[in-house]
């Protein structure tokens, strides 16, 4: 063959040529030809040495915190949404409230048959969200405080650590999406309210990377101050706690107390 | 060794689905195992520090809105890769109209040296004569690959520093597989015809013993 052309050295370098084998015969018989593939090699070795600068250890991390703000949290897939481990431990949980409160309702209707049966399942069922809620705004009242009263512990110290109330508002998270829902279903528009702001706080928290900086703490902090969310987590745990021990003395009050507050 | 690649791509595939189902911080983890390939990549095709963050995190934002599109089986490292690129590409076509629009000159000169992150990497055997030679050849390599288009600086790059197929060039170039082939031939052509001459002028300083 006829000695190939630069281009066809390249695509022989590159393994990207259908006359492989021709070539390789003819790089054997001609000195100036592998001469030539080897001037190619060289470039492209020496190429091989253009360095990239490290960009340091904790890259990836730093990738996160520049992103982390600019992300949207995604709607998910309905089905997905319910198939996630977590969501199913609660939808289980509330699945688990509800039969319990059926099973309640039927026999409470068998024992007090001078009361209608509409009315004494719609009180199980509000006694036991009064008790889950309670237990749930105790729950968050914690993370809350935890939080509100982190500091760093000397003053030189970059970053606190707020990773394990971080994991905390995460799981109370799922809980307070349905007790918002069940709450707005029954009608209690003053819990759902107060459950909602609570929410909001929830997702801050959940969402802040691990470690803060002493300034971002203080953000947070800020934040949990300005709605005043602790306050009002405190009123209506404590309500809830009242409303559950007249619910054991004078079961009938409960929805009237309900409606009360939605008014207020 | 195939196993543990196989392992990552299955971790990838479970994060990209619980990101999916609205777990935002799954998303993390996705970032922070492809971030250092995305750099090297971005680095290598805008030759900047500044630019480089730019695509990084361009690239990372693009992959998260466009997730829903993403195929359970493909990789994600390729998928957030393949957006880097196209991104840089579009990135340094926009640079070049801007700089074009103020006119400004090149800097080649030691202030430009200065804030350039190559010479922050360290050279393992600092001799001045090796220096001086490795500086002016990192100098000529940035010419060099500053004068290829935008098309043959992606070619090259993916094929020669990140061992991509053609196919996959093609698909970032927007071309069909022989154009991509081509648009590596051409690269390598005017990269050689570029650096030749001072690899010439390396090789007796290599014969007098002042390298390695």
């Amino acid at each position: 063959m006829t000695h190939p052309t630069e281009e066809q050295l390249i695509a022989y370098r590159e393994g990207e040529t259908p006359r492989r084998e021709e070539i390789a015969t003819h790089l054997k018989e001609c000195g100036g030809c592998r001469s030539e593939l080897e001037r190619i090699g060289a470039v492209l070795r020496v190429l091989g040495e253009f360095p990239v600068p490290e960009p340091g250890e904790d890259y990836e991390r730093r990738v996160w915190q520049r992103l982390a703000p600019k992300l949207a949290q995604k709607r998910a897939r309905w089905w997905q949404t319910w198939l996630e481990p977590r969501r199913l431990a609660t939808a289980g949980a509330v699945l688990v409230l509800v039969v319990v409160a059926f099973v309640a309702g039927r026999i409470t209707k068998r024992v007090r048959t001078d009361t209608t049966a509409a009315g004494t399942q719609e009180q199980v069922r509000e006694r036991i969200l009064v008790v889950a809620v309670g237990e749930h705004l105790g729950k968050s009242e914690m993370v809350l405080v935890e939080l509100a009263n982190a500091e760093p512990q000397d003053a030189k110290q970059k970053h606190v650590n707020i990773s394990a109330e971080q994991h905390r508002a995460g799981d109370l998270l799922e809980e307070n999406r349905m007790y918002r829902q069940t709450a707005l279903q029954q009608g209690d528009t003053g819990l759902a309210s107060v459950l909602d702001e609570l929410e909001r706080v929830l997702v801050d928290v959940a969402h802040s990377p691990d470690e803060v900086t002493p300034a971002q703490l203080e953000s947070i902090q800020k934040r949990i101050e300005a709605h005043g969310i602790l306050f009002k987590v405190r009123v209506v745990g404590k309500e809830l706690q009242q409303r559950q021990d007249d619910m054991k003395t004078a079961p009938a009050q409960g929805g009237q107390q309900a409606r009360e507050r939605n008014k207020t | 060794m195939k196993e543990s690649v196989e392992s990552l791509r299955e971790t990838d595939a479970i994060a990209v689905e619980r990101v999916l189902a609205g777990d935002r911080d799954a998303y993390r983890t996705l970032v922070e195992r492809h971030s250092r390939n995305v750099h090297r990549l971005a680095y290598r095709l805008t030759g900047n520090a500044h630019d480089t963050e730019d695509v990084v995190q361009e690239a990372f934002l693009r992959a998260y809105q466009k997730l829903g599109q993403f195929e359970a089986r493909s990789n994600f490292g390729t998928w957030v890769y393949r957006i880097a690129a196209n991104y840089a590409i579009d990135r340094m076509r926009q640079r070049n109209k801007e700089d074009a629009r103020r006119e400004l000159p090149e800097t080649h000169g030691p202030d430009g040296a200065e804030q350039d992150p190559v010479a922050l990497v360290r050279d393992e055997s600092p001799s001045p004569e090796r220096l001086m030679q490795s500086t002016q050849l990192r100098r000529e390599m940035e010419r060099a690959l500053n004068e290829l288009s935008h098309a043959e600086r992606t070619a090259f790059v993916m094929r020669h520093w990140e061992g991509c197929g053609i196919e996959e060039i093609a698909a970032v170039l927007k071309s069909n597989t022989s154009a991509a082939k081509n648009t590596v031939f051409r690269a390598v052509q005017k990269l050689r015809r570029a650096l030749e001459p001072f690899l010439d002028a390396r090789a007796p300083a290599k014969a007098m013993g002042t390298e390695g």
